[in-house]
């Protein structure tokens, strides 16, 4: 059975990638995701404005209380190679690009021109295969339109291709009013890659304190029908690697996105769940799957269902969603 | 390599050539001199390598003694090692000095010299500690600055090495080790240079080695111990030649030439001035004055004291000589003068007597400069015009007035030398707006000219919170040589606008100084807004001056309170300096430089307010006439105590040094109580009570670091009178219909930590995060607070014996006996010593040992221990940092053997007291707080019954009454105490049984002298001589203490369990044995924000990493198991405790695998403690130790 995939440009052992979690923040982890049989990982993100956080934090906690007493100029020792925040996350890239077979992808979350720029620079130089563009802001300013986000999302995607040799990925939100066009733009600007879709945090309120809560709730397959589309819609419509993320629980997941056109399935919540052995078993289970069903390698499906297969992308989308309507049955969803 | 010139103190330039040319350093913190060892730990972290190529070993110890063990040790074994002290640190080194001279050991060490605990501490700077190192055998090198300082330590290394003879290296603690000052730094490659490999083989040659076997240390009989002794002469008798030979050997390898005895002055001098230290380079400073002035006056400095070269002494002195004053920084109590007084008589004595001086010429002695009392050229100056007096005064004393023994000399104050091309800056700062730090990379900037020099020296408050920090600054186009405070400024830095209602901030301004104060007024309003006498001061010494709203710009750039580089920038820009443009590239330069190893974000931030500053700084027109009503505040009410108004306020004012020698104790006793008349009004935010959401639980009181929450409840109609703002509500316990609960907020004495808030498990219904105490602008609520105060000190303070002790609902009712102390916003020791003196204050008293506890503790001008409206209240004492636990033992024999004088001669008086009275008194359980006061009115009634009576055991019994009331005596100290330098004492008095507490807040570093790492700092925990990581686990001192068997043992920790925590103090207290209690306190040194400290230290106990348990041997003596764990299992693993905190975060950064190899042995170790402590638990009773109960019962 054949299931090497190309992705970024990056020869893959099949499919299945484990994407950015807690899992993949420490080179231990990421070790056991290789040997559970993950294809890649996507190291945890690296987040510019916890860092920033992090950095001033330090910086006034270390600095509380030096220089205002006679007996202690200080109340630590000082730390030449302390350097704040994010060389503890590129050390982790770099011995795990070095400890690991497998491709390691950075993921990176900038919030400033200069921070995109920089931590990309760093991550290359610390030995990551790509980066993941983790471009996650939701906009609150009614003064920013929404061409303008896409263009800020765009010079992004510029500047860092402008600044690292290695292939980028850019990890989506799937609100944006014209999704092709827009992975267009970002393949024009240089993306090699889209990862469809990124999850958000949750807001709640606790009707016992009345306080917001926040949390993000693992995934489950219902998630999947909205990366299964855009997957579907954009499968061969944008010259780049296209990773489906979301709702992956197990081989059947993994199956739909690769029909869909899905170059790699990325999961992360199963593997939180069940633990990181999950991941072989489900590369078993697609396995299983193509040799019951008679195919000889995961090519053999990538974008079998995919919506270039169909005349018109629209009237497909049409088509499914007056489908759904008709088929609904009041009382089905109950039972 | 050519010479660099560099910026530096005078501990830096010690250490930097110790560094390089010894093998091993034996440290231990004792301030001034920390931060030579502290360098050297970095260094050694950084791989930094000394001149052979090798990076050195250095090996902290549990104390100086230890340090000066290990050092022997090391220097027998052929190392070259070294060690930095002072003060008391030396004093624990001399039998080891002894030694080492004895047996010719080549090494340094580096003394930054402080005065010796007397009838107080003292952490300053003066030469008692090296003076009583004297005769040890060492020789003693002195430096005059940071050069010197630099320079001389070379000198002595080489000096040490040729002539065999240790050397102390020793210049003035503060006024040199701390002083900034710009330095040639000698090359690494003429350090090598200078020293001889030849000599440093010598020394390993006559190391210890089983290959060449010798035996060293024997013990001598009367027939051979003496001549032994002689035996070393020709050694001492050669130094003063080698020490010559050593400078200039240093000397013409840097082109400073040095001299063992340096003369300066006019050659004919008819007057002359001997000194030792700083103080030579105002003499001289002053002799160059006096000479230009139609004088002939001289100073020489004495830079080898020992051996004394008589000879080349008196080759220095002009032949014209006839009057002589010597200058001691030390007090020898009792001898004919002081010691280097009494060398320069018996030279000259020696002299004229063997006819090599033609006469004898008016020697007289004096001190000056203890504990780092300024002395500056006015002082010098008196000196030399006391030597004009037809009988010049010997025993003198300058820079004090002495009105008892009238020793000191008249200094005229408006004497200044100050030349007009420095300048002149000084800069009032809170040490937590990093103005110290700004002006240090200030001269660092200005330094940077070659044409240009500078010096910097920081003075501090005694405060841990809200303090300040004053800085003198000195430019100028030539070195500066002005070891003294600015007394005339022309640029003064007011960082804070409350400096100007609190101190004469201005009276050191020059006549046209400029003023830049940073105001929350504009320009155009701020001169209503300032005090009477600052306005007059303004115009009449016609001062310029300008304002920025400082605060707000670095609030607004997320800095918080960090105002330095805003203010640096408007220093540079107003007293034109530099050019403006360069002087903010420079400053950019140096935020970099010292912020770059924190991160972007904050070189940022910083970079923003530089940018920002001199737009928001503008000049204020100055009125040609005083408008303001204001007056500065008065720093303590009139009604307080006459010495708190006469002596406090005094020192309050920065005008201690005025105070003249009949204003102080004799012997060192203080009244106690004295904070609470010093309103510091340090917070910008301060709780403000919620009465009808108080649930009067209590929490926030017990957490308040400074005892500034307060709760009384009382009957309704004292409520008669109450100011408006004055809140009230019904208790909400049953069975007091009638009683009424106020929870007052002592507003200007918060420090404004949050602590209390956070703590606090009440909250509105409607929003969760308004809470029953919730933290409001001070300013807003400081009036009605004031008036609240006034009417809640009117109620009375509830009645002992009907508070419940059991729970922190009813300990919140008694009253405070430690207030408003000067630690730290959010101190996590401080509650338990608030407890302490709620518990048991009136029938307490206490031996705390040196450290953050005896500062806050007992640091003038204003004390926190206090007394109750009876005039009772703790007793508090400290002896030393190595000896507190038998220092409080004393205590206990003490008490002990006069209660059973008391107890005898009761029973001797029965008849005639009343033999019922007497029983009862002697009988007394006196368990409770109704059987003390029971036992109170007891001994009342027997005093009264002996009132009167004038036989020697009425007299007696009267005197010994009051031991027969049950003394609680606390041994208090931090960790550092505890479990490195007193462990041995501590140890011996746990194995004696005695009825003594022992209370460790332990913070797990050494936090006063700044965070240098202890026995009990955790593994994996990153502290100075840690740096990367402390590799071994804290010192179970708990579970050493249980092994004795029939020591109450506690571990507390307020935040996670503050019942527990009271009812192991009370049971430890309750204990007729030894206890001890490891009480887990929350720190600055942990790198947290203490407002959450509470909870943080929740987590300790949830990760179970600080498992809360009491050990009670009583419960062994009734066949129960005395151990309780009070914790439950841990919840949560141990980095979600440890990484709230920079002290383990840090590693995660800069050695990531170990940080994680180090967390994941600290997880199993802890898992694995707990599992012997859950096994301990669950045994039954006669599965531990028997001990001496059990066999009496």
């Amino acid at each position: 059975m054949k299931l090497a995939t190309r992705y970024l440009g990056l020869e893959l052992a099949h499919p299945i990638v484990a994407s950015a979690s807690p899992l993949t923040s420490t080179l231990d982890g990421m070790r056991r995701l290789e040997d559970a049989g993950a294809s890649a990982v996507v190291m945890a993100s690296l987040f510019e404005e916890q860092i920033r956080a992090e950095d001033t934090a330090y910086a006034l906690l270390t600095e509380h209380g030096s220089n205002s007493q006679a007996e202690a100029s200080s109340y630590f020792p000082e730390l030449s190679d302390y350097n704040a925040g994010v060389s503890g996350h590129l050390e982790t890239v770099r011995r795990a690009s070095e400890a690991l077979d497998i491709p390691v992808i950075a993921s990176l979350n900038g919030t400033t021109a200069e921070g995109w720029l920089e931590h990309a620079r760093n991550l290359e130089q610390a030995g990551a295969s790509a980066i993941e563009l983790n471009v996650y802001s939701v906009p609150i300013d009614p003064a920013v339109s929404g061409a303008e986000v896409e263009r800020r999302t765009l010079e992004i995607v510029r500047h860092v291709r402008a600044s690292v040799q290695i292939p980028i990925s850019v990890k989506l939100a799937p609100y944006f009013t014209s999704l092709p066009h827009l992975a267009a733009d970002l393949v024009r600007a240089g993306a090699g890659g889209l990862v469809l879709f990124n999850r958000f945090y949750a807001p709640d309120i606790d009707l016992k304190t009345l306080q917001m809560t926040r949390s993000l709730p693992l995934s489950t397959k219902a998630e999947l029908p909205l990366s299964l589309v855009w997957i579907g819609l954009l499968s061969r419509r944008v010259a780049c690697s296209l990773a489906a993320s979301r709702g992956v629980e197990t081989e059947v997941e993994v199956v739909k996105y690769l029909l869909a056109g899905a170059d790699v399935v990325m999961t992360t919540s199963a593997l939180l769940r069940r633990g990181p052995e999950h991941l072989g078993v489900m590369r078993d289970g697609l396995v299983r799957w193509l040799a019951e069903n008679r195919f000889e390698s995961v090519d053999a499906i990538r974008g079998l269902k995919d919506a270039s297969r169909v005349a018109d992308a629209d009237a497909f989308l049409r088509a499914n969603y007056v489908a759904a309507l008709t088929d609904y049955v009041p009382g089905k969803l109950v039972q | 390599m050519s010479a660099k010139s560099v910026v530096m103190d005078g501990n830096t330039a010690a250490a930097h050539i110790a560094y390089r040319v010894n093998d091993v350093c034996a440290i231990f913190p004792i301030t001034p001199s920390s931060t030579m060892a502290e360098l050297t730990d970095t260094w050694s972290a950084q791989g930094v390598k000394n001149i052979w190529g090798q990076i050195p070993v250095i090996q902290q110890m549990q104390s100086e003694g230890g340090a000066a063990g290990a050092l022997h040790g090391a220097l027998q074994s052929g190392a070259l090692t070294t060690t930095f002290t002072a003060s008391q640190g030396l004093l624990l080194m001399l039998p080891n000095m002894y030694k080492i001279a004895g047996e010719l050991t080549p090494c340094v060490f580096h003394v930054a010299a402080r005065a010796i605990a007397t009838q107080a501490l003292s952490i300053f700077g003066d030469h008692s500690d090296v003076m009583s190192a004297r005769m040890v055998g060492f020789a003693m090198l002195a430096a005059t600055s940071v050069q010197e300082a630099h320079d001389l330590a070379l000198v002595a290394q080489v000096a040490t090495l040729e002539s065999r003879l240790p050397v102390i290296f020793f210049f003035d603690g503060f006024r040199t080790s701390h002083e900034e000052s710009k330095i040639s730094l000698i090359p690494d490659e003429q350090i090598r240079s200078a020293i001889d490999d030849e000599q440093v083989r010598a020394h390993r040659a006559r190391s210890l080695t089983p290959e060449r076997p010798v035996i060293r240390g024997t013990a001598h009989n009367p027939d051979t111990f003496f001549q032994a002794r002689e035996s070393a002469n020709p050694f001492y008798a050669r130094m003063p030649d080698i020490v010559q030979g050593a400078m200039d050997r240093v000397g013409a390898l840097t082109g400073r030439p040095y001299k063992l005895f340096r003369y300066s002055g006019h050659a004919e001098a008819d007057r002359v001035v001997v000194v030792i230290g700083s103080a030579f380079e105002v003499l001289d400073e002053t002799v160059a004055w006096l000479n230009s002035h139609d004088e002939r006056v001289g100073v020489l400095h004495v830079a080898l004291y020992r051996p004394w070269d008589a000879a080349r002494f008196l080759a220095v002195l002009p032949s014209t000589v006839k009057r002589i004053a010597v200058l001691d920084r030390t007090k020898e109590v009792g001898a004919v003068g002081e010691p280097l007084y009494l060398d320069v008589v018996t030279t000259f004595a020696e002299a004229f007597a063997a006819g090599r001086v033609p006469a004898m010429p008016i020697i007289v002695g004096g001190r000056y400069g203890l504990s780092s009392k300024d002395f500056d050229p006015a002082m010098a100056k008196a000196v030399f015009d006391e030597l004009k007096q037809s009988r010049p005064k010997h025993g003198f004393t300058v820079g004090i007035t002495d009105d008892v023994t009238h020793t000191s000399l008249t200094v005229d104050a408006s004497f200044d030398l100050e030349a007009q091309d420095v300048v002149r800056a000084l800069f009032f700062g809170l040490g937590a707006d990093g103005t110290v730090g700004a002006n240090k990379n200030s001269t660092i900037i200005l330094a940077a000219d070659p044409d240009r020099y500078a010096q910097g020296y920081f003075v501090y408050d005694s405060k841990k919170s809200g303090s300040y920090t004053i800085s003198h600054l000195r430019f100028g186009p030539r070195p500066i040589r002005a070891p003294y405070l600015l007394k005339s400024a022309n640029f003064v830095g007011v960082h804070k606008f409350d400096f100007l209602y609190k101190l004469d901030a201005l009276s050191a301004a020059a006549p046209g100084a400029i003023v830049l104060i940073n105001s929350p007024y504009p320009a155009d309003t701020v001169w209503d807004e300032l005090p009477n006498e600052v306005q007059q001061q303004i115009i009449d010494k016609k001062l310029s001056v300008h304002v920025i709203d400082a605060s707000s710009v670095a609030s607004g750039l997320g800095l918080g309170s960090r105002v330095n580089t805003i203010l640096q920038t408007c220093f540079f820009a107003l007293s034109g300096v530099m050019p403006r443009d360069q002087a903010i590239e420079a400053i950019k330069r140096a935020t970099e430089r010292t912020y770059a190893r924190k991160g972007k974000a904050i070189v940022q931030k910083n970079f923003a307010a530089i940018d920002s500053a001199l737009a928001n700084l503008h000049t204020v027109p100055v009125p040609a006439a005083v408008t303001s009503r204001r007056v500065r505040l008065r720093l303590v009410p009139d009604t307080a105590p006459a010495f708190v108004r006469d002596v406090t306020a005094t020192i309050l004012s920065l005008q201690g040094d005025t105070l003249p020698v009949s204003a102080l104790p004799v012997d060192g006793t203080y009244p106690t109580g004295t904070a609470r008349y010093e309103k510091r009004n340090i917070a910008d935010q301060v709780p403000v009570w919620e009465s009808d959401l108080c649930i009067q639980c209590g929490q926030c009181a017990i957490v308040c670091p400074h005892s500034v929450i307060r709760s009384k409840y009382y009957d309704e109609s004292r409520l008669a009178g109450a100011p408006p703002a004055f809140k009230a509500v019904p208790i909400n316990a049953r069975g007091y219909p009638d009683s009424r609960f106020t929870l007052q907020v002592y507003v200007e004495d918060c420090t404004g930590c949050g602590v209390c808030v956070e703590n606090c498990p009440a909250h509105s219904p409607d929003d969760a995060s308004v809470k029953a105490i919730n933290m409001k602008d001070r300013l807003q609520h400081l009036d009605a607070g004031r008036e609240s105060i006034a009417f809640f000190e009117t109620l009375p303070w509830a009645d002992r014996t009907r508070v419940n002790f059991a729970n922190v609902r009813g300990v919140q009712f008694l009253e405070p006996l430690f207030e408003f102390s000067g630690a730290c916003a959010g101190c996590g020791e401080t509650p338990y010593l608030k407890l302490l003196s709620q518990l048991f204050g009136d029938r307490l008293q206490i031996a705390n040992a040196t450290g953050c506890s005896s500062i806050y503790g007992a640091n003038l001008p204003t004390t926190p221990w206090a007394a109750n409206s009876e005039g009772r209240g703790p007793a508090w004492a400290n002896s030393l940092f190595e000896d507190n636990a038998e220092f409080g033992l004393g205590y206990r024999l003490a008490i002990d053997s006069q209660l059973g004088q008391a107890r005898a001669l009761a029973e001797k008086l029965a008849a005639r007291v009343g033999s019922d009275l007497v029983a009862a008194i002697l009988g007394a359980p006196q368990l409770s707080e109704s059987d003390f006061r029971v036992q109170r009115e007891r001994i009342v009634a027997l005093k009264t019954a002996l009132a009167g009576a004038t036989d020697a055991d009425a007299k007696n019994l009267l005197l010994l009454a009051d031991f027969l009331l049950r003394r609680s005596v606390w041994i208090v100290g931090g960790d550092g105490w505890a479990y490195d330098i007193d462990y041995g004492g501590l140890d011996h008095v746990l194995a004696t049984g005695k009825d003594v507490n022992v209370l460790v807040l332990d913070t797990e570093v050494y936090s006063n002298t700044g965070g240098q790492a202890s026995k009990a700092t955790p593994l994996g925990a990153s502290a100075k001589f840690a740096a990367t990581g402390k590799t071994s686990p804290r010192k179970d001192l708990a579970m050493m203490a249980i092994a004795y068997g029939n020591v109450y043992v506690a571990q507390i920790a307020m935040g996670a369990n503050n019942e527990q925590a009271l009812v192991a103090m009370r049971e430890a207290e309750a204990y007729r044995g030894t206890s001890i209690i490891l009480a887990y306190s929350q720190c600055i040194a942990h790198g947290t924000d203490l407002r959450h400290g509470m909870k943080q230290a929740a987590r300790a106990v949830a990760s179970g990493y600080w498992p809360l348990f009491r050990f009670d041997p009583t419960m062994r003596a009734r066949g129960m198991n005395p151990f309780r764990l009070d914790s439950p299992r841990p919840r949560i693993r141990l980095e979600e405790y440890r990484y709230n905190e920079v002290r383990f975060k840090s590693l995660v950064q800069t050695h990531p695998d170990s940080a994680r190899r180090m967390l994941e042995q600290a997880q199993r170790a802890l898992e694995e403690r707990y599992r012997l402590y859950e096994d301990l638990a669950s045994r039954d009773g006669s599965r531990f130790q028997p001990h001496w109960e059990d066999s009496s019962s």
